[in-house]
């Protein structure tokens, strides 16, 4: 108690006190304010499954489909595609895919549910850029040990006909492969795996 | 009459503090007299700025933040708006001018020493400024939903996504869906004209407020304060009003004939400053085949690309905005002004200046292996500036700083071209009738001496930097 009847330690306690309340009551305030820059409920519920018919595809062709509003490439590879995956196995990042995101059933060399129709999301792991298909053997901008895949325009990431990353890049993973499964021999479902389905 | 008048006027004053506000901070602040070209660029940011608030007003009353229609509102302002095209590049070219005047504001600070004690704080909301500003750019140019908006926005937002363990989901919550999409265009809309330019007009006020608390620093780096004349005044300022508002409207006439060349002739600047891909509208599916920021941001995004690996590079590029914070603290010289510092330092700002324009042009190319390197090389330059000034501005051999501001002014750039002028040509006299004009003719005599003035400069810098290393080595043992 000071000598004019001011209780200063009280004071003091009920202006911490009131700091401490409205610190407390403004962090519950911005709560709606924050939440409502999250993805809202009708662009969720926009993330449905596409379907895709993959009857007309020629070898060496990509088709690019939209799902939740990202490209899923879907690539009919050659034999001889095929036969060059081994090829540059030694030059890669994740050549196994421990580090990289896809549904259990296409971690194999082929990074797919069948070795000849590879299907990812067509957007780079670095920045987000999607890559631009380059099935093009040896091309003069790519250099002699090209022996196609994808090429990131951004930042100049390599990947494989298997969107596997080549080491050294500025891409840290191979490309997504997102959950998919397929209905019959020409129809995939991008967004679900057969088991969700089941 | 008269006394009417007054009494109306008086209603106000004695009740708001206008008279007051204008003589402390126009008619009754005391700058140094010695301003030169470079303290143009405070005054021009301002008017840029401003000028950005007005045209960007009147583009809101047409532009549409939907992505079905963003595209062509754009199209829309461009053709069948009245002027609209002319309102449009007045803003697209202002981005443009606002950050070349802010860049050279900047390294005006960093020859002078603007930011040093006591104008830390001035420099430090300056930083904050630059920072809105960049928000404020890059938010902007989503908005007119083309290839290249789409494309730089989804590269930057994607930058959050490098952070580890909570990256994705903070990328996610800027953009309002799992791609950039209509809800990141509607809510940069917002950040654009609300929200971000309100921060700007708070801390340009906070700006200018700390600067005028603590006085204009100079070309020579010397307080005036120090020498005042029986009235507090400082001897060597002159009223802020009416000296520099008209050397500052002068300034800006010159500034305005280059600008509406610029927003007449080349608004694209060869799509420098309107890049070509934005012509075309957004496509979610396919990145077009070269993708690069407009040309303020390059620096950076070179040094983005130089690192590689995704979170080293966000962090390099992050500490390369960040370090410019730190710059009071970094320099430790006991001068401000370029003008008495030594070699050491005018070496490490000449190196400074050919990374930061090198990083720029190389951000505008493609990558290649060649364009890469060199980035890494002048991405070492430009921190080694900041990182190793601590020690190099300690070292570093000053010369006596006067206590008064000197007589003649004129900078190095203004020496320089006197210099090269006077040895360079000689004067010949043209008769046109009874009139007589002199005018400079450049001889091979002149440039001989030219030459050899070079010469004899390059071993007096070759000489200044032995010695300075000499110095460090005695100081060392």
């Amino acid at each position: 108690m000071s000598a004019n009847g001011v209780d200063l330690q009280k004071r003091r306690f009920l202006t911490l006190a009131l700091t401490a309340t409205s610190a407390v009551g403004a962090g519950f305030a911005s709560v709606p304010f924050i939440s409502a820059m999250a993805p809202s409920a009708r662009t969720k519920a926009l993330g449905a499954p596409v379907e895709i018919d993959i009857s007309k595809l020629e070898p060496g062709q990509l088709v690019r489909v939209k799902w939740r509003g990202k490209p899923v490439w879907v690539v009919k590879r050659s034999p001889e595609m095929l036969a060059r995956l081994n090829e540059v196995e030694e030059y890669l990042a994740d050549p196994d895919s421990d580090m990289s995101i896809q549904p259990e059933e296409c971690k194999n060399s082929y990074r797919s549910l069948r070795p000849e129709i590879y299907l990812a999301v067509g957007i780079c792991t670095h920045l987000g850029c999607s890559p631009s298909y380059r099935p093009d053997i040896q091309p003069e901008d790519l250099g002699d040990d090209w022996l196609g895949g994808f090429f990131c325009p951004c930042h100049g990431s390599k990947f494989d006909m298997a969107g596997r990353i080549y080491a050294s890049m500025p891409a840290p993973t191979n490309l997504e492969i997102p959950p998919h499964y397929y209905i019959n021999d020409d129809r995939i479902l991008v967004g679900e795996s057969a088991e969700e389905n089941s | 009459m008269e006394k009417r008048v007054l009494a109306f006027f008086n209603f106000f004053l004695e009740r708001f503090p206008l008279s007051k506000t204008w003589r402390d901070h126009m008619a009754g602040y005391y700058a140094p007299k010695n301003f030169n070209i470079w303290y143009y660029f405070g005054s021009l940011a301002l008017f840029v700025m401003v000028c950005q608030i007005v045209t960007g007003v009147f583009l809101t009353m047409h532009y549409k933040p939907d992505a079905a229609a963003a595209f062509d509102s754009v199209e829309y302002i461009m053709r069948d708006v009245e002027w609209g095209w002319l309102i449009r590049y007045l803003h697209s070219t202002g981005a443009s001018a606002l950050f070349l005047v802010v860049y050279l504001h900047m390294f005006r600070g960093i020859i002078y020493g603007s930011h040093k004690n006591p104008r830390e704080l001035v420099w430090i909301i300056g930083m904050f400024i630059f920072l809105a500003m960049m928000a404020e750019s890059f938010m902007g140019y989503l908005l007119p939903w083309g290839q290249m908006s789409y494309w730089g926005a989804q590269v930057i937002i994607s930058l959050f996504s490098a952070i580890p363990y909570f990256g994705e989901d903070l990328a996610l919550w800027i953009r309002g869906d799992y791609v950039v999409a209509d809800a990141t265009l509607n809510r940069f809309f917002a950040f654009h004209v609300i929200a971000v330019p309100l921060a700007l007009v708070a801390l340009l006020f906070l700006h200018i407020v700390a600067l005028h608390e603590v006085g204009s620093n100079n070309p020579d780096g010397i307080e005036i304060k120090s020498w005042k004349d029986p009235y507090g005044i400082p001897v060597d300022g002159i009223p802020f009003h009416p000296y520099y508002t008209v050397k500052d409207l002068f300034g800006l006439g010159v500034f305005l004939i280059i600008f509406s060349i610029v927003v007449f002739y080349l608004p694209e600047m060869g799509g420098i400053f309107l890049e070509h891909a934005n012509f075309i509208p957004a496509d979610p599916l396919s990145t077009p085949e070269h993708i690069a920021p407009v040309w303020y941001f390059t620096p950076f995004y070179s040094i983005l690309r130089a690192i590689p690996d995704k979170f080293g590079g966000v962090v390099a590029m992050g500490a390369a905005v960040f370090v410019l914070f730190l710059l009071p603290w970094l320099d430790r010289a006991k001068v401000k002004s370029i003008r008495y510092r030594g070699c050491i330092f005018k070496t490490a700002v000449a190196l400074f200046v050919i990374a930061f324009l090198g990083l720029g042009y190389l951000g505008l190319q493609p990558v290649s292996p060649v364009a890469v390197l060199f980035a890494r090389l002048l991405t070492v330059i430009y921190f080694a500036f900041f990182l190793l000034m601590p020690i190099y501005t300690r070292y570093d051999k000053t010369k006596p700083v006067p206590n008064r501001l000197t007589e003649n002014s004129d900078g190095f750039i203004i020496s320089s071209l006197k210099k090269i002028m006077t040895t360079l040509c000689i004067t010949k006299t043209i008769r046109i009738g009874s009139m007589e004009i002199n005018i400079p003719v450049p001889t091979t005599f002149g440039a001989a001496a030219v030459i050899r003035d070079m010469k004899s400069s390059v071993t007096h810098w070759v000489d200044c930097i032995k010695n300075a290393i000499n110095n460090v080595k005695s100081t060392g043992s």
